[in-house]
């Protein structure tokens, strides 16, 4: 049986000799066209002129549009209609698209975008927190609160209340491939993409849109994506569009991507947050009530900013009970790129507020942190709700630090740290552990369904098909492990498919960790079908029931007969047994309601634990990680390699959040970190030196596919490990008893380090 | 202009080529090879990653700010060209499969070449063979664990004796000259001209701002004009030696320097990337002016037949403009050998330990005799709108006892010397507050202390 494998990635052969194809790979025709957008050049400010003449004069250049031009709606929104695909009247942020290029290459078309004049008067543009704040400029009319018990009551009954506040930097998903789609206009009027794109329904949808189409005119193919990370939620949309709308004009193909710096300015990004935090806690630092305020810069339209904050606020717990509780969310509309999904989806920041809590409490009270979060977990026997009432069961974090405090040397490590930076003047060390508690399910409850295509061919070689999408995350292999393992066949006879809206329709986007959950259900249940249904053809000539049929090791096993797989492939064609089902999966037992903030959004919880050790130069603020150690729980996991891949990545990508990767607007609104060599991802010699991954023997306490658990987006919060060691070493510049809190924001690169340890000699 | 070449072990003649065609494109558009990728075009990830073999040996390179031109008479080689002529993949590709080091796959060929090319010239460190290519799926742990494994095997025998180019040489080019004296006459005869040595910042002009650039004069074929001297008094550098080959020969007397150079960009960059570019396009943040200007060095200008010296740091005028006349050009910088041994030392601050832009670079080479300052060189980049020396500091310095005292009072002279910027890099104020900094590690360093978190292990 092939689940439970820790088999290869299913393109890793591709990928390694440069054959997988993505989308500008695949072989277009030579009358296919390119596209790039003008933009503009100011953040805020109302069109006055436009003189595109150059633009249409510029060699190679077939058409130009501007949003008078499009034919329908212009609009790349998600839902709130509020996103124009070019700019109509009014611009919102800098680099924001007017007016669209259709040439005969991909550099004619860059080069004439740029000869556009577009006259804009300037307005003020709203950019920070604080300037938004001011402007009173809010989503949903102003901040949004949910809370339990009375804190008003319980906070002054505290021994110590512990405030602060910590900016939290947003994060450019840098996929390896940026944006790309592909139109080609059909005999009929019909439209077929390929599009880089994590939901290619919502693709299907919006094109349909722009041509005034029927969803069945337009057909959205995905085989890979060059990395997502959730930058290809919604921010393919404007592609896709703008492909369709020039190739419907034009007749021809069209093909659209961006230069990177285009991608960089063009897209959303991870939200920045400001988290303004009271908490009140007894003498030995259990939590009697918590206030959390979480500002969250929004950018110029909603996107998926809502869920975004929502889910931020249903991590403001983390892993600890808090009695009395209040978050108040401010979705701050701002004259910037929209903030879009990325990994986590807000989770991050909501642990952020609660992890730096547990780290200040432990700082003030001159305590571990550790010991403040141990005392502070839910109960992992009597079973307490979370703020927003959901009971926390399956709570296995206690037992998970506990193992891995004891197997990484926590305690040893942390007295040897403490003697170590007694004897160094410029250089401390630090370490932290933080776990991570992270619910999942798309809160939009709907959205917690999937469906599947399986065919068996009369030859026993097998199709999957469903409506997840691959983006590295090795989730077409665990599917391929989970139709093998129901049919009892090699993975060599199944053949996984490109993610396809005429195959699977309706489909959700491959995003919130439940790629595997819901559609390695969908395809199981398409394959029991199937199974059904071979058993109920073969069982009678054996004398057996249907349910004793057994698949196993490439046969089909009734009682003492045995076929192979392929003779009772074969044997049904010719008994016309249809061989092709589709499968459906809807998450069961979720309920949410966001007006109140009360229900139960998570099928369950994924959980995990890390442990960084780092080093601070306080001359300069340089600094290294030095050790990670990791715990985390996968349920039984489908595939260990692709697990533990996604947690050592999940890692490496959370701590560069947190320490090298800075976004600088200037005064403008101006993205100044709109390129590789302006933003710093990690790099190769960024990786932890010594990097222990191991993965919690359990399995989910829920039903789920194989008792697995979702991995997606978890391992990315252990990367405030990282961050929280850093506070640790700058912590011991300052004097050992009383001293201040190191006030760390994030992301901390070394200027932040320096400032803080700093602010600590001082 | 009109070029040949061997792709993948295949004899390739193009003529009329547009001479800012980059590598990349063509490979992808023209020849349908898509296996390498673009990800940024502007030599910051690694996608694009190829391997380029001549008469110096095998090295890879960013295909997106690489030129036609610039493999004339060399041998190319892509991913598509790793494999055994019969299909058998190679070590480095057998172990990413086995080791997990591919997810979205997008990067893997860049890595997959990036490492066939190290393992062809014996590079055994893979973070400074991999600092160029960039990886946002994996956190690089299973990379390195494939690149361990495959390091472990030899060279397949179909790549251990690639031909340095085609049996037929490069095609010839009016601008393509190969002796010093000819550049120098088309110098004069087009001195409008682009020199384009290894493109590593011309071909963002071409890639990002679209300009053009023609008519264009590569130099990188001269190989008079590449040669490293090393004299007993003095190490000439000439100005179309790749700063990989400077980090080579400089790595026995300066140590420090070779250690910085190390994080100058990356494997890809260094290998195309000149000394004479660093220093003609005037950059203020370029790391290698600041290190030659502690070291003394002399920079040896021509412009025709005439040819003037000046030392290094005379020839940043202010931010953008250089001492050139037009027609002329950098043929060397020159370096005292006997200047700084066993003090010099140059530290690099950016945000990301490898490949970043410095946001400050400070290079120190003070003498000491009897305890007190005889001689000061203390130079920077990344403060000035042009690599700048110390003066004040240096003063501040001078006949003083070297002692923790002295260079705690010469810190403030680091505000009488810089007026640094804000930007995405770095404030102003961390700029200045770092760069006096950096002079007491320098002392702390000397003294042999730790100051370095990269020395520090868990």
């Amino acid at each position: 049986m092939s689940v439970g494998k820790p088999l290869p990635h299913d393109s890793g052969p591709l990928h390694v000799t440069g054959a997988a194809y993505y989308i500008d790979d695949v072989p277009v025709p030579a009358n296919c066209l390119h596209l790039a957008f003008g933009t503009s050049h100011v953040a805020r400010g109302i069109i006055t002129a436009m003189d595109l003449s150059d633009v249409r004069q510029s060699p190679g250049v077939v058409a130009v549009l501007t949003a008078a031009d499009l034919p329908h709606v212009n609009d790349i929104s998600t839902a709130a209609h509020d996103e124009p695909l070019l700019a109509e009247g009014e611009v919102r942020y800098h680099m924001q698209p007017i007016f669209l290029v259709v040439a005969t290459s991909h550099r004619a078309a860059r080069v004439a975008a740029a000869r556009g004049k577009v006259e804009i008067e300037e307005k003020t543009p709203i950019l920070t927190i604080d300037e938004a704040l001011a402007a009173k400029s809010y989503f949903e009319g102003g901040p949004i609160t949910w809370s339990r018990g009375d804190v008003a009551a319980a906070m002054p009954e505290a021994a110590r209340v512990i405030e602060g506040e910590i900016e939290i930097g947003g994060q450019e998903h840098f996929y390896l491939e940026g944006q790309i789609s592909l139109a080609t206009p059909q005999d009929n009027g019909d439209m077929v993409l390929l599009t880089s794109t994590q939901h290619p329904t919502e693709i299907q949808h919006k094109v349909a849109e722009a041509l005034a189409l029927p969803f069945h005119a337009i057909r959205v193919e995905t085989r890979r994506m060059g990395g997502g990370f959730g930058g290809k939620e919604s921010q393919g949309n404007a592609l896709a569009i703008a492909c369709a709308i020039a190739a419907a004009a034009t007749g021809r193909p069209c093909k659209m991507r961006y230069d990177r710096d285009d991608d960089m300015a063009i897209t959303g990004k991870r939200h920045d947050f400001r988290i303004a935090y009271k908490a009140g806690v007894t003498p030995e630092g259990k939590l009697v009530a918590v206030e959390f305020d979480q500002f969250v810069r929004c950018g110029w339209s909603a996107d998926l900013s809502l869920p975004v904050a929502d889910r931020a606020m249903l991590h403001a717990d983390n892993a600890y009970f808090v009695p009395h509780i209040r978050i108040t969310s401010h979705r701050l509309k701002t004259n910037t790129a929209s903030a879009t999904a990325f990994r986590g989806f807000g989770g991050p920041q909501g642990i952020m507020g609660i992890e730096r809590v547990m780290d200040h409490i432990g700082h003030t009270l001159g305590r571990d942190p550790l010991e403040i979060r141990q005392i502070n977990f839910y109960n992992k026997r009597r079973v307490q709700e979370t703020p927003y009432g959901q009971p926390v069961r399956g709570f296995i974090l206690p037992d998970m630090v506990k193992a891995l405090a004891k197997t990484a040397d926590y305690a040893g490590r942390k007295a040897a740290i403490a003697e170590w930076n007694a004897g160094n003047d410029v250089v401390k060390k630090g370490i932290a552990l933080t776990p991570v508690k992270f619910g999942i399910s798309f809160t939009l409850t709907h959205l917690n369904q999937a469906g599947a295509l399986v065919n068996v061919y009369a030859d026993g070689s097998v199709t999957i098909n469903h409506g997840g999408t691959e983006m590295g995350q090795g989730l077409f292999q665990k599917v391929a492990q989970v139709a093998a393992t129901g049919f009892g066949i090699g993975m060599d006879r199944v053949r996984i498919t490109a993610t396809d809206t005429g195959k699977v329709p309706n489909t959700s986007a491959t995003a919130a960790s439940s790629g595997s959950d819901l559609n390695g259900m969908a395809v199981a249940n398409a394959v029991d079908e199937i199974r059904r249904r071979m058993a109920r053809l073969v069982g009678p000539m054996a004398d057996v029931r249907p349910k004793a049929v057994e698949f196993a090791r490439g046969k089909v096993i009734a009682g003492d007969k045995v076929w192979r797989f392929a003779e009772v492939a074969r044997m049904c064609h010719e008994n016309r047994v249809s061989l092709s089902s589709t499968g459906f999966y809807a998450t069961p037992e979720i309920s949410w309601d966001r007006t109140i903030g009360k229900g139960h959004p998570f099928y369950y919880f994924a959980h995990g634990a890390a442990i960084t050790e780092v080093a601070v130069d306080r001359l300069t603020g340089e600094n290294r990680i030095l050790r990670v150690d990791i715990l985390h729980d996968v349920g039984k996991s489908l595939n260990p390699a692709i697990d533990v891949g996604q947690i050592e990545g999940g890692y490496v990508q959370g701590a560069g959040w947190l320490t090298t990767e800075e976004l600088v607007w200037d005064h403008k609104g101006v993205l100044r970190t709109h390129a590789p060599s302006t933003y710093k991802i990690p790099a190769c010699s960024d990786r932890p030196e010594v990097f222990n991954v191991a993965l919690w023997d359990g399995e989910n306490h829920v039903p789920s596919i194989y008792r697995s658990k979702a991995v997606g987006e978890p391992p990315l919060m252990l990367g405030i490990s990282a961050f929280l060691a850093l506070s640790d070493a700058i912590g011991a510049f300052g004097p050992t008893e009383n001293g201040a809190y190191p006030d760390l924001d994030a992301p901390a690169t070394p200027e932040r380090v320096f400032h803080a340890a700093q602010r600590m000699l001082t | 202009m009109d070029i040949a070449f061997l792709l993948n072990g295949e004899t390739v003649s193009l003529t009329g080529v547009d001479p800012t065609t980059t590598v990349l494109d063509w490979l992808r558009e023209g020849r349908g090879l898509t296996g390498t990728k673009e990800g940024c075009n502007e030599g910051d990830c690694g996608a694009c990653t190829v391997m380029v073999t001549d008469d110096t040996g095998t090295r890879a390179l960013n295909g997106c700010i690489l030129f036609l031109p610039q493999i004339n008479g060399k041998t190319l080689t892509t991913v598509e060209g790793l494999a055994s002529p019969t299909g058998d993949m190679h070590p480095v590709q057998t172990a990413m499969v086995e080791h997990h080091g591919s997810q979205c796959g997008f990067c893997t060929p860049g890595f997959v070449v990036s490492l066939a090319a190290g393992q062809i010239a014996g590079e055994t460190n893979h973070d400074r063979q991999l600092a160029g290519n960039l990886c946002r799926c994996t956190g690089y742990a299973p990379i390195i664990r494939a690149a361990e494994n495959a390091a472990r095997r030899p060279v397949p025998k179909w790549l251990r004796e690639l031909p340095p180019g085609p049996a037929t040489g490069p095609m010839p080019n009016d601008f393509q000259p190969s002796t010093v004296a000819a550049l120098a006459e088309l110098r004069m005869t087009y001195p409008q001209a682009t020199i384009v040595a290894g493109a590593t910042d011309v071909g963002l002009w071409v890639n990002k701002q679209h300009r053009d650039i023609a008519p264009v004069i590569f130099v990188s074929q001269i190989e008079e004009l590449r040669r490293i001297e090393m004299a007993p008094y003095m190490i000439r550098v000439g100005a179309a030696a790749s700063v990989e080959a400077l980090r080579l020969a400089i790595a026995p007397l300066h140590p420090s320097f070779a250690a910085m150079l190390d994080r100058f960009a990356s494997a890809q960059v260094r290998a195309a990337a000149t000394v004479g570019g660093n220093i003609a396009n005037g950059s203020p943040i370029g790391d290698t002016p600041p290190a030659l200007i502690a070291l003394g060095a002399t920079l040896q200008l021509r412009r025709g037949d005439d040819m003037r010296e000046m030392p290094l740091e005379d020839f940043f005028l202010e931010y953008g403009k250089q001492d050139l006349a037009e027609g002329e050009f950098v043929e060397a910088v020159v370096i005292p050998r006997d200047s700084g041994p066993n003090r010099f030392r140059v530290y690099k601050l950016s945000k990301r330990f490898d490949q970043d832009i410095s946001a400050v670079l400070g290079a120190f080479n003070v003498g000491v005799e009897n305890g007190r300052v005889t001689s000061a060189r203390i130079a920077f980049g990344g403060m000035a709108g042009v690599p700048k020396r110390a003066e004040a500091v240096e003063a501040a310095l001078m006949s003083k006892p070297w002692t923790m005292e002295t260079v705690r009072e010469a810190k403030w002279a680091f505000a009488a010397d810089f007026k640094p910027m804000s930007d995405m890099r770095a404030s102003a104020t961390y700029r200045l507050e770092t760069a006096a900094n950096l002079l007491e590690r320098y002392f702390l360093d000397l003294e042999g202390q730790l100051t370095s978190v990269r020395e520090v292990r868990a």
